[in-house]
């Protein structure tokens, strides 16, 4: 039961945090934002990774497998496609 | 003591966490804040090997690289105009995980599961694969593999009902079924959800593609969040809050930026309103032949060539806005626009850009096509910040927008765009148009700015005539090599 009230917890607090965060990030990055945003909800890793921590069927290895390749591919793409956008966002050097 | 110092890591990665979110708040800041939010996800995977004894390293070790393998390509590779398909595609990627990690939590506990716990796997069941054929549809759309348009079939809403009501049933039957039962009605869920996605991604499209992404954006990491409470996982759980929290915003500010609301979008229960189509499309076709006919007898009178007018005001003008649209960017003519805003501005003149939210195929994809022309983001700004100014302008330059600078947008009723906010670039003194043609955009709505006296339309595309009136502006044939 306690367990299941942190979570609830965790989840209220972390959309209103994330809600005042995020309203303040200009339209000008909003794109770069969601890119982001996609690499962190691959978070999911964790618990494809965690699939493994006990015994698997062949069936569960390749399900387990399958997810870990789709969140790895959001951890890497997102974080490296989000990396070349902000790159190019460039001053004029007046400020 | 374990459990604690479990609390205590998690909370500080998911600071560091919003610690790199907080630093997008400035453009100056935010790669660093893009690195911050990697490292802190790279120190939560680390910490789940160092605490858990991971049975068959070797399958997750192979699987990791494949995934970073085709992660670094993919992303090392496209182009900025292929973003928003790439978005989309994470999106459904993210989706996938997240329904396959709760699919093998659901079956591997088949017979103990309850409540709350399971009520989220569920969730996250549905959402999760929802997203993925959604995404799918919606990246095909964006990636042009399949028809931009929207796809409306006979008795659409009636379709998307049934899967509602469909998976609702299957649900709520799952609720208190155990073992062999509950992995067979968990598959039956999975192949509704996909059909739903698809039902719902496949009726948006064109203009509406940046909500659509944005809202897909939200569910990935709702279906993240409800995943998390099956595997037990408070890292998952925060993290996925997150990003609904984000997409929702995102998804907020899409439809306030062209006045609709999310139901209209996605049910299209204004769909069939007062607007009726057959009208406008005989209407426009009359008007245009009427312009056409207009054109050719000013042209039969005195000939002026519509470049050297455009030229000559360009020269005149001592503050300029440019106003640019998808259609610049399908004509990669971004970086022409960067070279002669930056020999405008030699000549003393003052140069902005004015952006409007829904300008590209996701939010804030326009200032990422400028920025990789290279032109200073501070010269980029916001509808809201810098529709005021029109009127103070001497010259607006459109390229290749149509729906966001169309007044009609103002006066008409009933049609797509009515009461959508649009970027004031009629009231500059004067204004020049390349656009590919007087077709409009989008939304189907004639764009009344091409009537204006103060009007230069100069069509055709827009590499070519910007290449043109680059050369009439310096004088200097060789401008461009």
């Amino acid at each position: 039961m306690a367990e299941l009230i942190i979570m609830i917890l965790v989840f209220g607090l972390s959309i209103i945090i994330g809600y005042f965060l995020i309203s303040r990030v200009p339209s000008l990055l909003h794109t770069p934002l969601m890119s982001m945003t996609n690499a962190i909800s691959a978070i999911i890793i964790i618990g494809a990774i965690l699939v493994f921590s006990q015994r698997t069927t062949i069936f569960v290895d390749i399900l387990g497998a399958v997810a870990i390749i789709a969140a790895t591919f959001n951890v890497v793409g997102g974080f490296k496609i989000t990396d070349r956008m902000l790159k190019m966002f460039k001053g004029d050097g007046r400020s | 003591m374990q459990f604690r110092l479990d609390l205590l890591f998690d909370l500080a990665i998911i600071l560091v966490l919003f610690l790199g979110i907080q630093k997008f708040r400035k453009p100056k800041s935010a790669r660093k804040g893009n690195l911050t939010a990697a490292t802190a996800l790279s120190a939560a995977i680390i910490l789940l090997f160092l605490w858990n004894d991971i049975v068959k390293l070797h399958v997750v070790f192979v699987a990791l690289l494949i995934g970073a393998t085709l992660g670094w390509i993919v992303s090392a590779r496209i182009n900025m105009l292929q973003i928003p398909a790439m978005v989309g595609l994470q999106n459904g990627a993210g989706g996938m995980a997240s329904f396959l990690v709760s699919f093998i939590e659901l079956s591997r506990y088949s017979d103990s599961i309850t409540g709350v716990v399971k009520f989220s796997g569920m969730t996250s069941l549905i959402i999760g694969a929802a997203t993925l054929s959604g995404s799918l549809i919606a990246s095909g759309k964006l990636a042009n593999k399949i028809k931009q348009t929207p796809v409306i079939w006979p008795k659409h809403n009636w379709i998307f009902g049934a899967f509602v009501v469909l998976i609702i049933i299957t649900a709520s039957f799952t609720l208190n079924k155990t073992s062999t039962s509950l992995i067979v009605a968990a598959i039956i869920l999975v192949v509704l959800s996909i059909g739903l996605g698809v039902v719902f991604s496949i009726r948006v499209g064109g203009a509406d593609m940046p909500v659509l992404i944005s809202f897909l954006n939200s569910t990935t990491g709702l279906a993240a969040a409800f995943c998390g409470v099956i595997v037990g996982n408070r890292l998952l759980i925060a993290c996925g809050a997150t990003v609904a929290a984000s997409g929702s915003i995102l998804t907020h500010v899409m439809c306030k930026a062209m006045n609709r609301n999310l139901l209209n979008i996605f049910v299209g229960f204004e769909a069939k309103s007062e607007y009726d189509w057959t009208e406008v499309l005989a209407d426009e076709s009359k008007a245009l032949s009427e312009s056409a006919d207009e054109r050719s007898v000013a042209q039969s009178g005195e000939p002026p060539d519509p470049f050297e007018k455009a030229a000559k005001i360009t020269q005149n003008a001592e503050s300029i806005i440019f106003v640019p649209g998808y259609g610049m960017a399908l004509a990669q003519a971004q970086f022409l626009v960067n070279k002669i805003s930056r020999y405008l501005e030699k000549q003393d003149k003052q140069v902005r850009f004015a952006i409007h939210p829904v300008a590209g195929r996701m939010p804030g994809h326009m200032n990422v096509l400028l920025a990789e022309a290279e032109i200073p983001y501070e010269k980029l700004f916001d509808m809201k910040y810098i529709n005021s100014d029109f009127k103070d302008t001497d010259l607006a330059i459109v390229i290749g927008a149509s729906d966001v600078v169309n007044p009609a947008a103002k006066k008409a009723k009933g049609t797509p765009i009515s009461g959508m906010p649009i970027l004031n670039a009629h009231e500059a003194k004067n204004v020049i148009v390349c656009n590919l043609d007087e077709r409009p955009g989008y939304s189907g709505v004639r764009n009344s700015l091409y009537k204006n006296k103060n009007a230069i339309l100069l069509f055709g595309d827009a590499k070519e005539t910007l290449k043109k009136l680059f050369v009439h502006i310096s004088g200097n044939e060789k401008i461009l090599e």
